[in-house]
């Protein structure tokens, strides 16, 4: 039983995450924060990877040229992995509707196909068949290589959920060969004809089924199944011989062993071979007390005995079996008790205990969670893992919930930091900055008139603006000396005349002479200039730029943490009552699979209590002839 | 063919063949109305968590002085990356141990920001030194420095590793 419970765990732990492994890194990845949600996603950390693939697709469809961003080669990939994360975490809906977008948009052929398989594939999981078919329906043309086989292999289970078992069978047939696929399409096919009312070509199949031979795990664990179900069957029909066959090809270290020997016994017993039945059974004593079929043998064997005429030795072992039934019992009614007291769910949470890949099977081994005894079979159970996993889900939420509301103190706490750093500091930045702020103006109004200055000049020569600055000195001392010369309409002599034009044709000629070369040298100066102005801006702009970040570092913030505050408060509400009704679920699903337990045990015995009395009676009986004939 | 998808199948077609209630208190329709619940919340919430981050981003690394640095493995490389550190101007910004589940994810092609912090605009040294194990068991380290040019923009940086070397580049 243990063997089947851990194998059929591990299937729905990996099964669940498996479906997400289909999205794999891009050939070339141009986007980093792309590469980023598949960093999560690879390490299963679903919550993680949707949320910075949410947040990229949202800024991306944002743009107003996306076709610009680095997200726009991998955008179609990008879509199918939101639909493919969130499938893992167990977010069908919103799967559903992402790959539903992806299905609608100008996409593909192929890429169209895949996605469709995809959502009908989600449907068929959350156990719509009909909305399955549908979508199945709506593949038409080519179907990218690597999903064919499970294309097929899944439109065969929908149609098997549709009642159309005949179309499943023929789909079937075909993936028989497929080495993927080996042992798995042999067995549908077989459930598919059995249930599509073709029994003796059912059986059949499942008879080939169960003699596949392989060294893959899997494949051997569907062949013990078949083999399982033949048996059955064949009991049912009351081919005991042949059962036997078919249950004893079922290996005894497999996970369906514990069963299969049980059949197997009966098989015996219905033939009145009481002996042979005890050889199966006996196995069936040596294993974990706690399997339906184990217990079901300790009723069994003191049966055997007891047909065989050895009526002492089935009452011994039916009083060890009372004993057993009686230890078991209460074992189960303190596990109820557990359970009921909230152990249970406080086990399930034990961090340390999901670090193990087979946690399930540790945490039986825990003195104080006695109930998971019994349970493994319930925790194997499609629903139950559900809702465990949902569980632990909201228990991650709340955690993130109580997390982030400390991280948005800690972010008030800083604001206000800031606020009483910059707030004093900016009012006397602000005024220097506006002093700084006229001047520059001014001084870049200035080299704007130059450069105009200079411009102009190229058309038309103006040599007397570029005079120096001792030239200018010179021209002004030469024009105060005539006018001091004419003061009072004096005359001034025809030398000192002479000198004075002397003077100005020297500045003049000088100018005039020397023009090209000073005016090169001023628009060199007006470059060098330049250089000097632009690196002014840019130290303005930065400045600009970190004064606004000073302010932004601390200014608008409130109603943005005000409202994230509420939605976590609304939002730890929730997650509570919701991980109150989800716990309070699992507890009613463990207690009622327990009381099953319990119930049976209870009838088991009643029946061995009557059966240990009838047998000491036999014996009695038996002595008592046996004395009267000595 | 995905090797579990064809068990998840079956057990899926059990559940459809089967009217499962445990005990009187829980139905089929119960479990799947809480849980639509639960989907519903885990949307509230990753929808808080993408805010969340927005405003972290904006309030503790601001875009001026963002620095970001990604790492990734070169597709095909198989060893087995114990520790990578990084310094930025001669200071240690991070140092990182690897799990097993983490390297096997860069080894998928995942891409880890490894560093996410705020720097000056202008010329910056970027030193990256990564410790491993080749596949025949040997000890290796490697270590290399680059400059970042930090512009007003966030800086977004993307290293790497081979067994033979860093690569590096200013994105």
């Amino acid at each position: 039983m243990q063997r089947l419970v851990i194998f059929l765990i591990s299937l729905c732990l990996l099964a669940s995450s498996a479906m997400a492994v289909s999205t794999t890194a891009p050939k070339e990845l141009q986007d980093l924060y792309f590469g980023e949600t598949l960093y999560y996603a690879f390490q299963e950390e679903w919550f993680d990877a949707i949320t910075r693939l949410d947040t990229e697709l949202m800024q991306h469809h944002g743009l107003d040229q996306p076709e610009l961003d680095s997200l726009f080669p991998h955008i179609g990939l990008a879509e199918f992995a939101v639909g493919d994360f969130e499938l893992a975490y167990r977010m069908h809906q919103r799967a559903g509707r992402a790959i539903t977008a992806v299905i609608n948009g100008n996409v593909a052929e192929e890429v169209r196909n895949e996605a469709l398989f995809r959502l009908a594939r989600i449907y068929f999981q959350k156990t719509q068949p009909i909305n399955a078919l549908h979508a199945l329906e709506r593949i038409e043309g080519s179907v990218p290589e690597a999903i064919r086989a499970d294309l097929d292999f899944l439109r065969a289970h929908v149609l098997m959920a549709n009642s159309r078992f005949d179309e499943a069978a023929t789909i079937l047939a075909g993936l028989k060969n497929v080495k993927s696929l080996e042992g798995f399409a042999s067995y549908n096919l077989g459930i598919a004809l059995l249930w599509g009312g073709q029994e003796e070509e059912g059986l059949n199949q499942l008879d080939l089924t169960g003699q596949t031979v392989s060294k893959n795990s899997m494949t051997l664990a569907i062949k013990d199944k078949s083999n399982l179900i033949l048996g059955d069957r064949l009991l049912g029909e009351g081919n005991f011989d042949q059962a036997k066959e078919v249950l004893d090809r079922v290996r005894l270290e497999g996970p369906f062993s514990n069963r299969a020997l049980l059949g197997s016994g009966w098989a015996d017993i219905s033939v009145e071979r009481f002996d042979r039945a005890l050889v199966p059974w006996s196995l069936l004593l040596q294993r974990e007390v706690t399997d339906p079929a184990v217990q079901e043998a300790l009723l069994a064997v003191p049966y055997a005995y007891g047909k065989l005429g050895i009526y002492s030795k089935a009452a011994l072992l039916y009083g060890s079996a009372l004993q057993m039934f009686g230890e078991e019992t209460d074992k189960l009614s303190a596990s109820i008790k557990s359970i009921r007291e909230g152990e249970f769910l406080r086990a399930l949470s034990r961090e340390e205990l999901k670090q193990d890949a087979n946690w399930v099977v540790k945490l039986r081994e825990l003195p104080e969670t006695p109930e998971t005894y019994y349970l493994l079979e319930l925790m194997a159970s499609h629903d139950f893992q559900e809702s465990l996993k949902n569980y632990l889900d909201l228990k991650q939420l709340l955690k993130k919930l109580e997390r982030w509301r400390g991280d948005l103190e800690a972010y008030e706490e800083i604001i206000e930091k800031r606020r009483a750093y910059y707030q004093p500091l900016l009012p006397e930045i602000d005024n220097r900055f506006r002093l700084l702020d006229s001047q520059m103006r001014l001084r870049l109004e200035q080299k704007d008139l130059i450069e105009q200055r200079l411009q102009n000049m190229l058309i038309s020569p103006r040599p007397d603006y570029l005079a120096t600055a001792e030239e200018r000195i010179g021209r002004e001392q030469i024009v105060r000396l005539e006018q001091s010369l004419r003061a009072d309409g004096a005359e001034i002599s025809p030398v000192i005349a002479t000198r004075i034009k002397c003077l100005h044709g020297v500045l003049d000629w000088n100018i005039q002479t020397d023009y090209d070369r000073r005016l090169t040298e001023a628009h060199k100066n007006l470059q060098a200039l330049n250089y000097h102005v632009e690196q002014l801006r840019q130290q303005y702009d930065s400045f600009v730029r970190i004064r606004q970040a000073a302010t932004q570092s601390y200014q608008g913030y409130d109603q943005s943490i005000l409202r994230q505050r509420n939605r976590i408060t609304e939002s730890q509400k929730q997650v509570k009552q919701l991980m109150a009704r989800q716990g309070h679920l699992l507890e009613v699903m463990a207690v009622a699979e327990l009381s099953k337990r319990r119930e049976r045990l209870e009838g088991f015995q009643v029946k061995a209590r009557f059966a240990m009395a009838d047998s000491y009676d036999r014996a009695t009986r038996d002595q008592e002839q046996k004395r009267v004939e000595e | 063919m995905n090797k579990f998808l064809k068990v998840i199948l079956s057990g899926v077609l059990i559940l459809l063949w089967s009217g499962v209630v445990y005990g009187q208190d829980v139905t089929r329709a119960q479990i799947k109305g809480l849980d639509e619940q639960v989907q519903d919340i885990k949307g509230d919430v990753i929808a808080i968590a993408a805010e969340l981050n927005l405003l972290e981003e904006k309030l503790l690394y601001p875009s001026h002085t963002q620095i970001s640095i990604f790492l990734s493995l070169v597709e095909g490389e198989k060893f087995r990356l114990d520790s990578v550190e990084i310094l930025v101007d001669g200071e240690a910004v991070t140092h990182h141990l690897y799990t097993f589940k983490e390297l096997e994810a860069l080894q998928m092609g995942g891409v880890q920001r490894i560093y996410t912090g705020n720097i000056q605009t202008g010329e910056h040294a970027v030193q990256v030194s990564f410790s491993g194990l080749t596949k025949g068991g040997n000890a290796f380290e490697r270590s290399e420095s680059f400059k970042v040019k930090k512009d007003v923009g966030p800086s977004i940086v993307e290293i790497t590793l081979d067994r033979q070397g860093i690569t590096f580049k200013n994105r």
